[in-house]
């Protein structure tokens, strides 16, 4: 299975692949409308944390052993067999939130607009995750791992 | 008789877990779940849903309708199970039917405490922890303006935002100084309380319910409850919604070993062999309090499932432990809370910060995160809470913990940097 990680003495904490997730999330597909105009205005499934010299873009990890699956109140997400992913059902999620504290790397969003999470999905199937495909840097890696 | 390689009595998170686990690793091995209530296995957490949307139980369901046949489980719904002889591997079924089992799991649950009160029998009174309860008061709802919500837990919370929507006026009652004092520290509950305020529902604390009155036509349904103050608050519709208690009667009489829940080890085994307990029933390891403990919230119910399904199946599987955790958006109040969060003694020590909006409490004990309550930004509780269920002394940086910047990076590189960061070789 295919995860994206972060090459860290690379990543300077520019954001862009939050901006690059939020623009792939966005109904338009231009970033001022993503950003400013769109009804639904998207989160984005990566954050950046910087400390220091330090700085790290984190998403969803898909876990082998996924702690938010498990404490899924709607059965909203599921690990799915074949690919190994975590996958998430927008209609079964009813926003408890449940998931958000047992995410390990604080990866889901609560999307207080609608009412349910936002996370990561890879940019569900492209075959390089925009944020990978957008950092100046090559600082994230879309690797087997 | 029918016999069955798996029988599993309760069809909700704990029930369903086993049998996933189950199909997970034992592809064939016949499965059978009874539950007495009568639908597929639906979110406990949505009734309100139902309540206040009239969203039908289709809607709510926990697994695709198609999950029972998908996965060869027999389900035997509206059924409830009278008897276990565990010698004989045998259960006795209210249609007069018997089944034999190879390996038995008791996800039996928990039922709503329903206290001895003058007219607690009356129309109109109703609990709130099935579908059927939702789907009873939203028959009645109709004959009500004003309602009684018993008790300020999450259940009950739960049962007052959805008559809220519902536009009936609301008083809570709760026996002890603020309501979810169970699960939330003085200030998030204060929070919480704060915007139920808001959207007009009377807050009544340190109170309990003398009675409950009809009107004096001697008609058997609702017309007032009374405190024990003597106070009088009129209203056509009671929700009592004090609690659960573990439905432990089919393992008692069976001879498996109960305490406040039933006893189990990390394998989620009863002292009966092959036969297995979990959820709200079971009373499982806590890693806060390092011993056996009633957690009965929906996660632990599925994670303990899904142990005592690999057990049942022949897969050696410990169960990590649990411990209280909750997690709610009540009236706009987005909360997450886990552990002890208002320390019994001084020898704690409690981090707190308000910062925008947002709450974050921190309880520390020799080292360790012991409790927590984010309110309002939680996004990052679950860095914490890992910390908690692992142990993981944070003497060293605590004080980030509850800092505005805090991430996974304040943490000692050993627990990101392994996860998150590409290994060396892929630079090359």
């Amino acid at each position: 299975m295919k995860r994206i990680l972060v090459k860290e003495q690379f990543c300077i904490g520019c954001r862009l692949c939050e901006v690059y997730c939020r623009l792939q999330r966005s109904e338009s597909g231009e970033l001022l409308r993503a950003y400013k105009r769109e009804a639904s205005l998207p989160l984005s499934g990566a954050r950046v944390e910087e400390r220091g010299p330090v700085a790290i873009s984190v998403r969803c990890q898909n876990c082998e052993e996924p702690a938010c699956v498990y404490a899924c109140l709607g059965g909203a997400l599921k690990r799915d067999a074949d690919s190994g992913l975590v996958v998430w059902e927008e209609e079964q999620c009813l926003g408890c939130w449940s998931c958000i504290l047992a995410c390990p790397y604080g990866a889901i969003r609560k999307d207080t607009r609608r009412g349910k999470i936002a996370r990561c999905d890879l940019c569900s199937g492209e075959e390089v995750p925009a944020c990978v495909a957008g950092c100046p840097n090559e600082a994230l890696e879309y690797i087997e791992s | 008789m029918k016999k069955v390689e798996y029988l599993i009595i309760g069809n909700s998170a704990g029930g369903i877990a086993a049998a996933e686990a189950i199909r997970q690793v034992d592809k064939s091995g016949e499965i059978a779940i009874i539950s007495d209530e009568p639908c597929a296995a639906y979110c406990r957490a949505r009734i309100a849903e139902h309540l206040a949307y009239g969203r039908s139980v289709d809607d709510l369901l926990f697994r695709p309708a198609d999950f029972y046949e998908k996965n060869g489980i027999q389900a035997i719904l509206g059924r409830r199970a009278e008897w276990i002889d565990a010698g004989a591997h045998r259960v006795q079924i209210d249609d007069g039917t018997g089944i034999s089992w190879g390996k038995l799991l008791l996800a039996t649950g928990g039922r709503p405490i329903v206290p001895e009160m003058e007219g607690v029998n009356r129309k109109g009174v109703f609990t709130f922890t099935t579908f059927d309860d939702a789907r009873a008061i939203a028959r009645y709802i109709e004959k009500a303006e004003r309602a009684v919500v018993i008790g300020g837990g999450l259940i009950g919370t739960s049962a007052i935002e959805a008559l809220v929507k519902r536009g009936l006026k609301v008083t809570v009652v709760e026996m002890k100084e603020r309501i979810l004092n169970t699960i939330l520290d003085e200030e998030a509950s204060a929070l919480e309380a704060e915007a139920m305020k808001q959207a007009g529902v009377d807050i009544i604390t340190g109170a309990t319910i003398f009675g409950i009155n009809g009107p004096s036509t001697g008609a058997e349904v609702v017309s007032s409850v009374t405190l024990d103050s003597g106070r009088e608050i009129p209203c056509q519709l009671v929700v009592v919604a004090i609690g659960v208690t573990p439905r432990l009667e089919l393992a008692a009489a069976a001879g498996i070993k109960v305490n406040r829940g039933i006893a189990v080890d990390r394998r989620m085994a009863t002292s009966c062999p092959d036969v297995y307990a979990c959820g709200d029933v079971a009373e499982a390891h806590d890693f806060v309090y390092q011993g056996p403990r009633l957690t009965p919230v929906w996660p632990n119910a599925y994670l303990g499932g899904r142990v005592a399904g690999f057990n049942m199946a022949g897969v050696a599987a410990d169960y990590p432990g649990g411990t209280a955790i909750n997690s709610m958006k009540y009236f706009g109040v987005d909360i997450t809370s886990a552990g002890i969060t208002v320390p019994p003694d001084d020898s704690y020590r409690v981090l707190r910060r308000r910062q925008n909006g947002s709450y974050r409490r921190v309880v520390v004990k020799v080292g360790c995160v012991v409790g927590m309550v984010f309110a309002g930004d939680i996004e990052k509780s679950g860095i914490v809470f890992k910390l908690m269920k692992e142990r993981v002394d944070v003497s060293q940086f605590v004080e980030t913990l509850v800092a505005d910047d805090f991430g996974l990076i304040c943490l000692p590189e050993d627990l990101w940097r392994s996860q998150l960061v590409a290994p060396d070789k892929v630079l090359k």
